[in-house]
């Protein structure tokens, strides 16, 4: 299908798409980023924006920039740009590792950093590997601009903590140890399909007991989450399968997923329990 | 109230084109109904498919997610621009040689994305061209020669031969 009709407005500056966007918040405004999630949606008739502000223009959000312990990643930075980054590899290769599983080069080349997390979908890889690593979020709106730490942006399905006035500017990653273990495991159905379930895990080890342990699930409830409870069963502890048995299942019991067409809730929580092991053992053999 | 129609223009395939359009005019629809080039297909119209694949400022795109105001002042490339001088490209032979398409729906698509995957990449595995091409979908379910066909055209620049587009569009 075609999609409803809308005005068009194309700002060429962060101020003036936040002014834009505070005129037109009350009378269905929306922000195009890449457009690989948003348009779908428009074509299919789902959203049926008035006016639609193209943030593709604004050329100072287009940047992967590394600030202290942080990667800076600008909100229109193409996915692909991530993927190609050396940077991304260097400090963040978790990300590197995660863009890889995101639609096909083709989505790449248009999909955005900034409208993934955004858009929120609950099997979508940034918000799972934002999550994973602790990043924050930076939204501008007409009072300024504020940080909002990623488990209180990512709301639930679709939603974020966004307010109607304000642009999603850039995310903020933090830079990963060089000691730490790390891995992502993901099932889809098909190469480039959404997951259906992901998950990422990070270890950090000291003389071969568990210092610290991050793991983070996707597509197994309404947003990606931290499974603390499996976290809180590895620390202090040394790696056996025993072990890692034992916080899948943990893992597992933290899920709240739903059926749908793709997957069973039955199924989704058997994945992430599965895909939690799977990444804890190599997560395991490339810490050190 | 209406909507106001806006003008828009860009390059496609090294010509000028220009036209006044709504706002939700999809580029694929300008590329096929105002600049009239036929070549480039709508398939699922939802970004599935990539059969509307085409280059933008030398990156692939899905003229169906990319609206007609969007490429206002860019250069675009689609399949009617791979030939030079009414000789097929050297992808194009590759194709025609190896049975590379059956009924040519999803060609156009498949042709520009291999156009890319072969810039970034010259020498592909069998593997690395499946990935390339996961985002596109051949419904007569013909991927082993379409495989095969991307290798040829690989093999072919490998000997020397020049694909004209790479030149234009990535200048």
């Amino acid at each position: 299908m075609k999609p409803a009709q809308f005005e068009y407005l194309n700002p060429s500056s962060i101020d003036e798409a936040v002014s834009l966007l505070n005129q037109y918040a009350d009378d269905d405004a929306k922000v195009l980023a890449g457009g690989q999630s948003l348009v779908p949606l428009m074509n299919f008739r789902l959203a049926r924006p008035k006016w639609l502000i193209d943030i593709n223009g604004i050329e100072a959000l287009d940047y992967i920039r590394e600030e202290g312990d942080w990667l800076a990643v600008g909100a229109i930075t193409r996915e692909r740009a991530m993927e190609k980054s050396q940077l991304v590899a260097d400090k963040c290769p978790l990300l590197k590792e995660v863009t890889r599983w995101i639609g096909h080069t083709t989505i790449r080349n248009r999909g955005t950093v900034g409208g993934c997390i955004a858009h929120n979908d609950p099997t979508a890889e940034y918000p799972l590997a934002a999550t994973l690593l602790g990043a924050e979020v930076k939204a501008q709106g007409p009072n300024g601009v504020r940080s909002i730490p990623i488990q209180d942006f990512l709301v639930t399905y679709l939603t974020t903590a966004l307010e109607p006035n304000e642009i999603l500017t850039e995310v903020r990653f933090p830079v990963m140890a060089q000691n730490v273990g790390w891995a992502f495991q993901e099932f889809a159905r098909r190469h480039g399909d959404f997951a259906i379930v992901e998950v990422g895990a990070m270890l950090t080890m000291d003389n071969g007991t568990v210092k610290d342990a991050r793991i983070a699930i996707g597509g197994a409830g309404p947003v990606a989450f931290r499974a603390t409870d499996a976290e809180e069963v590895l620390k202090g502890q040394q790696i056996t399968d025993e072990l890692l048995e034992e916080a899948s299942e943990k893992a597992g019991g933290m899920t709240e997923p739903d059926s749908d067409v793709h997957a069973s809730a039955e199924y989704r929580t058997h994945l992430a329990k599965v895909l939690t092991r799977r990444a804890l053992k190599e997560a395991h053999s490339r810490a050190h | 109230m209406p909507i106001k129609k806006v003008a828009v223009s860009m390059t496609i395939n090294g010509e000028q084109h220009e036209g006044l359009v709504e706002p939700r005019k999809l580029l694929v629809d300008f590329i096929r109904e105002e600049a009239g080039l036929t070549g480039t297909h709508i398939g699922c119209e939802h970004g599935v498919c990539g059969a509307c694949t085409v280059i933008m400022e030398g990156e692939t795109v899905r003229s169906c997610l990319t609206f007609a105001v969007q490429a206002e002042g860019k250069e675009l490339w689609t399949v009617e621009g791979l030939a030079e001088n009414g000789n097929l490209s050297p992808l194009q032979n590759a194709f025609w040689e190896n049975h590379g398409l059956q009924c040519g729906f999803c060609t156009p698509g498949i042709l520009m994305t291999a156009v890319e995957l072969l810039r970034d990449n010259p020498s592909p595995t069998d593997r690395e061209i499946r990935e390339g091409i996961s985002g596109n979908l051949c419904r007569c379910t013909g991927y082993k020669n379409i495989v095969k066909s991307i290798d040829a055209a690989a093999k072919k620049y490998q000997a020397g031969e020049k694909e004209p587009v790479v030149a234009k569009a990535w200048h």
